[in-house]
């Protein structure tokens, strides 16, 4: 494409805009919106994962052993899980490791004295155990059932309460955000498409001209393209904007405001959600933008 | 050269617009068709545009097949052809300058391009001084001239008018028949559908008679034989 083509093409993109300029002013604000509470979905599906990864990192498997196991074949059983793809980190805990804890748990720090009577009879001898954490939550079930299948596995406690709420969580968030975004889509899809729709009949002699120069398909449609790309562009840069610069305040208000909450969550802070929201929702807008009024602009201008 | 064997033409309304056509027209020839609204004129100029297809029969344009034509080589094809309308189709928005640029801008031309050729046609058509101006701001034969300076922007091989002077006066009418009589004898073959007895009659062409889609007449140097 020559340079001139591509300034003529976007030069009558624009002229589009600026012609049916409340039509296009209807387009941006709508995908504006839609991208604005996709970027609030997104904001809130991140954090809303990083806090349940933190807390799945907290939320371990317990394997204890069998009476008479022996050391060795501990180390077996511990080989066999570190081996899983889905085990993140396995701790061993010795029987004389758990009474310690739990000492310092039921007694406290200043009546360990009390506990001076089993110091020759470790009431938790059979104690020792394996504490596993998963990479997902999501994999916790068919884990167990695996663990069940060893031989001189004596108990395995975990929580599936946990593993269901936080997976739930996610699901709910992301169908609910799913949902919105959707119709927000489909409003915009049809936004959209009436501009373009607008546009094409006010250009129906120029396109009509064009057709009998000699105009290629490609050429004529090519403005049309590029006005739906640049409503898509400004739609998506407006609200990315205003959620930077919300989301950083917000943070800040919630954190300083409710310090409380800062114990329960970790929010991540803008420069590390960023990047990655302003490519998606520009890639968002810029394909919504190009898809709508290639199709459009295909049906409405048979050339 | 054009060519045009049996060729017919009939609407999905059932309306037969052409019936078992045939017509040569050597390169370089001035050809008027004439005929009664409804006689076919306009379809012919359609299918020679490729704006509709021929119903049966073959239709040449040097030497390519416009019937097994693929879509994808119209726009080329129709860069070899110049077209002017009865109602000029001028952009309003645009200025004399931009709206013979326009030809040459959808089709890629460069910029160079642009700005060597279009003040050298605008000064052929007579418009030099006009440049700036907007299609309201001209004449009906000023807006004529536009459109065939940008009709010729891009050297067609034949150039096609639709009724050009059927908007027009008597004089301009002349003034833009000589036009085309001077583009024509710099090459350009030049097919004009008109009503216009007057200048069927002085200009001495080759005349084209149709009547109810068939050719009725093929007069070498014709007059307006026919009454509306």
């Amino acid at each position: 494409m020559r340079i001139s083509t591509f300034w003529y093409c976007l030069k009558q993109g624009i002229h589009n805009i600026c012609r049916n300029i409340l039509f296009s002013l209807a387009s941006i604000a709508t995908i504006s919106a839609c991208i604005f509470l996709f970027c609030l979905f997104f904001s809130i599906v991140v954090n809303v994962q990083y806090v349940v990864k933190n807390t799945e990192s907290t939320v371990g498997i317990t394997v204890f052993f069998e009476e008479g196991t022996t050391a060795e074949r501990m180390n077996v059983i511990g080989e066999q899980i570190r081996n899983r793809s889905e085990v993140k980190d396995i701790k061993f805990k010795s029987a004389e490791e758990a009474w310690e804890e739990m000492k310092i748990d039921y007694f406290g720090e200043d009546k360990q004295d009390l506990a001076e009577g089993f110091r020759e009879d470790n009431p938790l001898a059979n104690s020792a155990s394996f504490e596993i954490f998963l990479n997902d939550l999501i994999y916790q079930d068919e884990f167990v059932t695996w663990l069940n299948d060893i031989e001189g596995i004596r108990r395995i406690n975990y929580s599936s309460t946990a593993a269901e709420g936080m997976t739930s969580i996610n699901k709910v968030i992301g169908a609910l955000s799913i949902m919105i975004i959707g119709v927000l889509l489909a409003v915009a899809i049809f936004l959209i498409s009436n501009t373009i729709s607008v546009a094409a009949a006010f250009r129906k002699q120029e396109n009509q001209i064009m057709k009998l120069i000699g105009a290629t398909n490609y050429m004529i449609r090519a403005p049309f393209v590029v006005e739906g790309i640049l409503l898509g562009l400004i739609g998506a840069i407006i609200p990315l904007i205003a959620i930077y610069y919300l989301y950083r305040n917000a943070v800040v208000y919630v954190l300083t405001k409710f310090s409380i909450l800062s114990g329960l969550f970790q929010f991540l802070p803008v420069e590390t959600i960023f990047p990655y929201m302003a490519g998606t929702a520009l890639a968002l807008g810029l394909g919504i933008g190009f898809f709508v009024s290639f199709f459009t602009i295909r049906k409405h201008l048979k050339v | 050269m054009i060519e045009l064997w049996n060729v017919n033409k009939t609407y999905e309304t059932g309306n037969k617009a052409l019936r078992d056509i045939n017509i040569t027209i050597n390169d370089g020839e001035f050809v008027f068709i004439i005929g009664r609204s409804g006689s076919g004129k306009s379809t012919l100029l359609k299918l020679l545009l490729k704006e509709v297809e021929a119903t049966s029969g073959k239709i040449l344009v040097n030497d390519m097949n416009l019937g097994k034509m693929p879509r994808r080589y119209v726009p080329k094809y129709r860069r070899r052809l110049g077209m002017i309308f009865q109602d000029f189709r001028l952009l309003k928005d645009r200025n004399v300058y931009e709206n013979v640029a326009f030809a040459q801008r959808v089709i890629g031309a460069s910029a160079r391009s642009i700005r060597e050729s279009v003040p050298a046609m605008l000064t052929m058509v007579g418009l030099s001084s006009k440049y700036k101006s907007f299609p309201q701001q001209l004449s009906g034969g000023e807006q004529q001239r536009v459109a065939i300076a940008r009709a010729l922007i891009n050297r067609p091989e034949i150039l096609l008018a639709d009724e050009p002077t059927g908007n027009l006066d008597a004089h301009n009418s002349m003034e833009i028949m000589k036009l085309l009589d001077e583009v024509n004898k710099r090459g350009t073959t030049v097919i004009v559908v008109t009503h216009s007895h007057e200048i069927v009659d002085r200009m001495r062409k080759r005349v084209i008679t149709l009547d109810r889609g068939t050719i009725i007449s093929d007069e070498k140097k014709g007059g307006y034989t026919h009454e509306d």
